[in-house]
């Protein structure tokens, strides 16, 4: 059973990879323009003139958000609309009437929207070394925070693929609700910098948790304590695999 | 002989209150080639979709050579192959990929796959398009695509719902010759249709479904021999009118001076109708059935005219 559950799993994950690699010029292309365009923008033109950020130089600040930034989005977006455009097209059901549980399932399309963030971050990060260069404090919590937060995001995305009914739906939630999010949560800035109610608004923000974590692992300082930052990450990533999971097996939009 | 599906007092209702399935049992035995008929909305994409996974059961039971499709789902899995109505395959993807990847859903190693991928896309002529991305290949090639993707696994029952959907006649006779060898090959073949011919000519046993319970499920022989009026279309040489043409003891019918419509019953023969043209000097060019045999028990059972089967 071990080795149909790791085929099959193979299987997925070579298809979901395919996909995006077929698809480079849309899928790891832009990331890597955006976030040039606001190392130039942001950190060389405006950062110079914004000065120092909690102790540390406009550009050393910002990388890891835009590093980060470019995780959630691109991991986002590849489970909502791979998921989303298989069910579409009704290629799902060749996952559905194979013997492939749903465990398997989620973790195929999940590696692959993991794989396609970690990989724009690791683009974006090349990127930044052009700018600035690249200060880690501790690899550990650069490579634990940056895995969950684009798991969390890979769960997200397939949840939004879970309840999408057209290519609207899909779009929806990262414009209107998770890029507000994601530049709100301290990309940009150190929430201390808030006046103390958009501080206070500002932690039931997710990302911005995420964020100082891996900022924590780069400078090692945060807005929030790394401890905390670890436990939201989990607690996302555990509530969402269990929705997912519920809503797959009961076969919502798949089955009817 | 082992039972290849096995159905058990199957009910479906979906969440409109549409009861699709009423209850439904049928036993289809290891290396049969069967048909499942009945006409649009009856229940047997319903039936299909429950033995596939794709429709949740309200209740009862499906076994897919002994194995429950919900208790035991990945051995019944195993056993099952699905060619569905619709095209349901990636657009994107080449044949191949689409095949091997299928087969490794399946648990089959990649390398295995890909060596199988050149088995059943070369019976299916489809090798020489095996590097082509799917959407560009023509309907008749997507149908055959479909087929090769549910052997990759080698499936003992093989489901086809609508198989020959939209295909021409050359192609539909290859893929028929196809069927049969898989079939003789031991693979047991459940087939949905819409051409009752092709029913009548590939299956041994039939079920037919009406208004989600099976009406019918018997030997495709005893079907036919329940057929007691055939209709005759006979194509007239020179034009005839009502006058110039009586057949006593017949029901018939001039439908326009040059064909002429004559119901034959079991006992009657033709003998008796040919007998009477030839007296009134009516010279007959052709002759051939104004439906096929099945076509008419169908709709006889049914009550369908022009509908799906």
């Amino acid at each position: 059973m071990f080795s149909l559950y790791w085929i099959s799993f193979k299987s997925l994950v070579r298809k979901e990879i395919n996909r995006f690699m077929r698809i480079w010029v849309q899928t790891l292309v832009p990331p890597v323009i955006t976030t040039s365009l606001y190392f130039i923008i942001f950190g060389n033109f405006i950062g110079a003139r914004v000065g120092e950020m909690n102790g540390f130089s406009f550009m050393q600040f910002m990388v890891p958000g835009l590093i980060m930034q470019s995780v959630i989005a691109n991991s986002y977006s590849n489970v909502s609309s791979s998921f989303f455009s298989q069910k579409f097209q009704k290629n799902i059901e060749e996952l559905l009437v194979a013997p492939v549980p749903t465990f398997i399932i989620m973790s195929g399309f999940l590696v692959g929207g993991m794989a396609r963030g970690l990989l724009a971050g690791l683009f974006v990060t090349g990127v930044s070394l052009f700018f600035v260069p690249l200060a880690v404090s501790s690899w550990l919590v650069v490579f634990v925070t940056v895995l969950m937060t684009s798991l969390v995001f890979s769960l997200a995305g397939l949840l939004n693929g879970l309840f999408a009914k057209s290519f609207d739906d899909v779009s929806i939630v990262p414009t209107f609700i998770l890029t507000p999010l994601t530049y709100l949560g301290g990309v940009f800035y150190s929430i201390t910098l808030l006046p103390p109610v958009w501080q206070f608004i500002s932690r039931f923000n997710p990302i911005v948790y995420m964020i100082s974590g891996f900022r924590y692992g780069f400078l090692g300082a945060g807005d929030m304590a790394l401890w905390t930052s670890m436990a939201v990450l989990a607690l996302f990533i555990v509530v969402l695999f269990a929705i997912c999971y519920r809503l797959i097996e009961k076969g919502r939009g798949l089955r009817s | 002989m082992a039972l290849a599906l096995e159905i058990t007092h199957l009910k479906k209702t979906y969440s409109s209150g549409k009861e699709a399935l009423k209850g439904i049992d049928l036993r289809v035995e290891e290396g049969d080639f069967y048909a499942l008929l009945g006409p649009n909305g009856a229940g047997k994409s319903t039936t299909i979709g429950v033995i596939s996974s794709l429709v949740n059961k309200t209740s009862g039971d499906v076994k897919v050579f002994g194995y429950d499709i919900t208790r035991d789902m990945v051995k019944s899995k195993q056993q099952l192959g699905i060619v569905p109505q619709e095209f349901n395959f990636n657009q994107f993807e080449t044949v191949r990929q689409i095949v091997v990847n299928q087969a490794g859903y399946y648990g089959v190693d990649r390398k295995d796959a890909m060596v199988r991928s050149e088995k059943y896309l070369k019976l299916l002529d489809l090798w020489d398009k095996k590097d082509e991305r799917a959407r560009m290949l023509s309907g008749g090639m997507k149908r055959r695509l479909m087929i090769a993707r549910a052997l990759m696994h080698e499936p003992r029952l093989l489901i086809l719902d609508e198989p020959t959907a939209g295909v021409d006649i050359e192609l539909r006779r290859s893929m028929w010759d196809f069927l049969r060898e898989i079939n003789e090959a031991g693979t047991t073949i459940i087939l949905t249709t819409h051409y009752l011919e092709e029913a009548e000519m590939l299956c041994r046993n039939i079920g037919i479904i009406d208004h989600g319970e099976i009406i019918e499920d018997t030997s495709m022989k005893e079907l036919l021999s329940h057929l007691e009026i055939e209709t005759f279309v006979l194509d007239l040489e020179v034009p005839a009118t009502a006058s110039t043409v009586a057949l006593s003891g017949y029901a018939y019918q001039l439908v326009d001076p040059m064909t002429l419509e004559v119901k034959v019953t079991k006992d009657q023969g033709l003998n008796g109708a040919f007998a009477q043209l030839n007296e009134q000097n009516v010279k007959i060019l052709s002759m051939r059935n104004k439906a096929n045999r099945l076509e008419e028990l169908f709709v006889r059972l049914t009550g369908n005219v022009g509908g799906g089967a």
